[in-house]
C-alpha cells in the first residue's frame, strides 16, 4: 500500500451553531441556572488567568505560566458532565480544568505564588495543580507523561467495580509521544473506560500540527482506527458540541467500559507560556485575530445567551464583575498569605514520614548530613 | 522451618498478600498465562484468576504508568518487570510521576505501588539486561528500594513493600531465584530499612547488598577458615530507608568497614555508606574504608571474563587483608 499524502493543513471545522447544537439531547433540558453556570464557570478562568498575567507581570510568579484562555470551553463542558466516579488529569495547561472542578481562586492563585496557602502548598506550582476530593489528578509537566497514569485511573475504576471513567488531557504535540500509544493500546485491549481528549490548539510550542504529526485524513483522532478505538472530531468553540461528544464518550465508558479518543479543535491566543516572546513569530496575527473574533468559545456561547434572551446584559455584567472581583481577592489573598517554612521543604515527601506515629518502616529516611 | 526457594519464597508472599487485600494485583508481561519469564509467579493465574493475575503488553512505560494510576485511586498494584535493566522505558513514569505526585500535590495523592523484578549480573546476557539501578532508585527521595538476598528476607520485605503506602521497588536476582533457605510456617514481616547481620564478627565489617551479599559470606568464610580473621557480614536488605544504625554499631565494634555492591563505584550505593561511616565513626575507624564494586564499564558478555568484572570474594579477602 503507498503511503497517503498527509494533509498539509489543520483542518479547521466549520463555524459551529449554538442554537441548534443546543437542541441536542445531552443540551435540551439544561436549566437557567446550568446554562448561566457555564458562562460563569468559563468567565472566572478567564479573569483568573487574565489577572494571573499580571501577577507574573509584577515578577511575583516564578518560572512556567501556561494560560488557558481560549481554550475554557473545553475544562467547563467536560467538568459539566462529571458524575461521582468519573475523573480528570491533564498535562500543565491546568488552571481551567482546576477551576472548573471547583477548585478555589484563592488556592490556585496562592500555588502560582509559592505560597503555604496554595492548593500544593506551594510544593507544585503553576503546572502541578492536583484536587483528588474533586477527582481532579493534576497537573503533569512532562509531554505526555500523564495519560499512564488517566488509564490507570481507568483501571482504577473498573477494578473497584464502579461505573465511571477517566478523562486524560494532552495537547496535540503530546500525542506524538510513545506513552501515550502504549496507553492508547492498553486502554483498547483492556476496555478500560478511559476517554483521551486531546486539546489541538494547533501548536506545540512553537511548532505547528502540521510540522509534527504525521496522521489520516481526519486528523488526529483518527489514529483510534489503529486501536480498534472509538473517535470524534469536536468543534471546541462550542460548549454545546463538546458536550454532546465527550457525552457520548462518557456513555460509552459507563455502559461498554470502551475508551475513546477525541480531537477537540481550540485555540490559544497567550504564548506557549507567558515567557513565549515569540507568540506571534509562528503564527499570523490575522490567525489569531480571527480566532478571537469569529471563534472565541466564551464569546460564542455569551451572544447565544443574550440572543435566545437566556441570560440578559445585566445578568452577564454582573457575572463579569464577579469573576474579576473573585480574581482580585485572590490575588490579595495569595499576595498576603505566608510562604512556607523551611522545614517544610522535606515534607510531603513520604506517607511514611508524615505519619510517623504509623510509621512500619524503620531507619533512615532522608539523607541531609 | 522448611527450607524454601527465593522464588517460592516471594511468591508466597504475593500470595498471601492477594488473599489479605481485595486491592493487590499482579500485573507484568508473562506473569499470567505463561507463569512468569522467571516463574515466580507460576500457578497463581490458576489460583487467583485474571482479574488478580494480568499480562501486561511489552509497554513498560504504559502498564506500570497505568499501575500508578490506578495505585492513586487506591489499587495496589503489584508490577513485575521481566528485568529491571527494562525500567529505563518506564523511568518517566517511575520517578516523575510514581516519585513526585505526592510531594506535588502536597500530600493529597499517595501512590502505594510495588515494583519489583530481577537486577543483577552475572548471566551472561550482556550490558542492556545486567543493570543494578538501587543507586539511581535510592537518589530520589519519594522513593523506597529494597534488596533482598535470601528466601526469608525476601518474603518479609516483599510483604512489608506491599502494604507499604509509599512506592517500593524491589529488586531480586535470577542467580538466587533457586536457592534456598529457611522460612517460618507462621506469617511475618521485615519492615524496610532494616539491616540484618548475616554473620557475627569482630575483626572486620563487611556491608553488602543483594547479589554481593553471597559474596560477602563466601569471603568471610575464607577469611575465618585460612587467615583467622573474624569478619561481621552486615546485609543492608533496605538501600532507602537505611539501617545506618546497624553498620555504625558494627565499625564501632570492628573498627575496619569493608564495603561490596554490584553497583560500578562512582555514586554507587557504597560511596553513601563510606561518607555515613567517616562522619559518624570516624574516630572508630583503624584503617581506610574500602569499597569493591564491579569494574566500572558497562556489563560485559563474555561468559569467561563477566565473573572478574563482577565483585569477587577472592578481591574482598585480599581487600580485608590489605587493611588487617
Ligand atoms: C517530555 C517533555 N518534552 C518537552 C517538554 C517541553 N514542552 C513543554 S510543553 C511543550 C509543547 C507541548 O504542546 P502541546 O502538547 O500541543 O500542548 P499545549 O502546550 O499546546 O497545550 C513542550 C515541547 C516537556 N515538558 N516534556
Ligand atoms: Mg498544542
Amino acid at each position: 500500500m503507498s503511503a497517503k499524502t498527509t494533509p498539509k493543513k489543520r483542518v479547521k471545522p466549520e463555524s459551529s451553531n449554538l442554537a441548534k447544537e443546543a437542541k441536542l439531547p445531552i443540551n435540551k433540558d439544561l436549566s437557567k441556572d446550568e446554562l448561566l453556570g457555564f458562562y460563569r464557570d468559563m468567565v472566572r478562568i478567564r479573569r483568573f488567568e487574565e489577572r494571573s498575567l499580571r501577577v507574573y507581570q509584577q515578577g511575583k510568579i516564578g518560572g512556567f505560566l501556561h494560560l488557558y484562555i481560549g481554550q475554557e470551553s473545553i475544562a467547563v463542558g467536560c467538568a459539566s458532565l462529571m458524575g461521582d466516579h468519573d475523573h480528570m488529569i491533564t498535562a500543565y495547561r491546568n488552571h481551567g480544568h482546576g477551576l472548573a472542578v471547583g477548585m478555589n481562586m484563592n488556592e490556585c492563585m496562592a500555588e502560582l505564588l509559592g505560597k503555604a496557602t496554595g492548593c500544593s502548598k506551594g510544593k507544585g506550582g503553576s503546572m502541578h495543580y492536583f484536587a483528588p476530593d474533586k477527582n481532579y489528578w493534576g497537573g503533569h509537566g512532562i509531554v505526555g507523561g500523564q495519560i499512564p497514569l488517566g488509564v490507570g485511573l481507568a483501571y482504577g475504576v473498573k477494578y473497584k467495580g464502579n461505573i465511571g471513567s477517566a478523562m486524560a488531557f494532552m495537547g496535540d504535540g503530546a500525542i506524538n509521544q510513545g506513552a501515550v500509544h502504549e496507553a492508547y493500546n492498553i486502554a483498547a485491549l483492556w476496555d478500560l473506560p478511559a476517554i483521551f481528549i486531546i486539546e489541538n490548539n494547533g501548536y506545540s510550542m512553537g511548532t505547528s500540527q502540521e510540522r509534527s504529526s504525521s496522521h489520516p485524513k481526519e486528523g488526529l483522532a483518527a489514529r483510534a482506527e489503529g486501536y480498534n478505538m472509538a473517535w470524534e472530531n469536536i468543534n471546541g468553540e462550542s460548549i454545546f458540541a463538546i458536550r454532546d461528544g465527550v457525552g457520548r464518550a462518557i456513555k460509552r465508558a459507563h455502559e461498554e467500559s470502551k475508551p475513546t479518543i477525541l480531537e477537540i479543535h481550540t485555540y490559544r491566543y497567550q504564548g506557549h507560556s507567558v515567557a513565549d516572546a515569540n507568540a506571534k513569530k509562528y503564527r499570523t496575527k490575522e490567525e489569531i485575530d480571527d480566532y478571537r473574533k469569529n471563534h472565541d468559545p466564551l464569546n460564542v456561547y455569551r451572544l447565544y445567551l443574550l440572543d435566545s434572551k437566556i441570560m440578559s446584559e445585566d445578568e452577564m455584567k454582573v457575572i463579569d464583575s464577579e469573576a474579576k472581583q473573585e480574581a482580585e481577592v485572590a490575588a490579595q489573598f495569595a499576595d498576603e498569605s505566608p510562604f512556607p517554612p523551611v522545614e517544610s521543604i522535606t515534607e510531603d515527601v513520604y506517607w511514611e514520614a508524615d505519619n510517623p506515629d504509623k510509621r512500619t518502616s524503620e531507619g533512615r529516611l532522608f539523607f541531609n548530613d | 522451618m522448611p527450607e524454601i526457594s527465593y522464588r517460592q519464597a516471594i511468591k508466597d508472599a504475593l500470595a498471601e498478600e492477594i488473599e489479605r487485600d481485595e486491592n493487590v494485583v499482579i500485573i507484568g508481561e508473562e506473569v499470567a498465562q505463561y507463569n512468569g519469564a522467571y516463574k515466580v509467579t507460576e500457578g497463581l493465574l490458576e489460583r487467583y484468576g485474571p482479574k488478580r493475575i494480568v499480562d501486561a503488553p511489552i509497554s513498560e512505560a504504559g502498564f506500570i504508568g497505568m499501575g500508578i494510576g490506578a495505585s492513586m485511586l487506591g489499587v495496589r498494584p503489584v508490577m513485575e518487570l521481566m528485568f529491571w535493566s527494562f525500567a529505563y522505558v518506564a523511568w518517566d513514569q517511575m520517578i516523575n510521576n510514581a516519585g513526585c505526585v505526592r510531594y506535588m500535590s502536597g500530600g493529597l495523592i499517595n501512590v502505594p505501588i510495588v515494583i519489583r523484578g530481577p537486577a543483577n549480573g552475572g548471566t551472561n546476557v550482556g550490558a542492556t539486561h545486567s543493570h543494578t539501578p538501587e543507586n539511581l532508585i535510592a537518589n530520589m527521595p519519594g522513593l523506597k528500594v529494597v534488596c533482598p538476598a535470601t528466601p526469608y528476607d525476601a518474603k518479609g520485605l516483599m510483604k512489608a513493600a506491599i502494604r507499604d503506602n509509599d512506592p517500593v521497588y524491589v529488586m531480586e536476582s535470577t542467580l538466587l531465584y533457586g536457592t534456598t533457605g529457611e522460612v517460618p510456617e507462621e506469617e511475618y514481616v521485615i519492615p524496610l530499612g532494616k539491616a540484618d547481620i548475616k554473620k557475627e564478627g569482630t575483626d572486620v565489617t563487611i556491608v553488602c547488598h543483594g547479589p554481593s551479599v553471597p559474596v560477602a559470606l563466601t569471603a568471610a568464610q575464607v577469611l575465618e577458615e585460612e587467615h583467622n580473621i573474624s569478619a561481621e557480614v552486615v546485609d543492608l536488605r533496605s538501600i532507602r530507608p537505611l539501617d545506618e544504625e546497624t553498620i555504625l554499631e558494627s565499625v564501632k565494634k570492628t573498627n575496619r568497614a569493608v564495603l561490596v555492591e554490584e553497583n560500578r563505584p562512582f555514586c554507587g550505593v557504597d560511596a553513601q555508606i563510606a561518607y555515613t561511616i567517616q562522619n559518624k565513626a570516624f574516630d572508630y575507624l583503624d584503617a581506610p574504608i574500602q569499597r569493591i564494586s564491579t569494574i566500572d564499564a558497562p556489563a560485559i558478555y563474555s561468559p569467561a571474563l563477566e565473573p572478574e568484572q563482577l565483585p569477587k570474594a577472592s578481591t574482598v579477602v585480599e581487600k580485608v587483608l590489605g587493611i588487617m
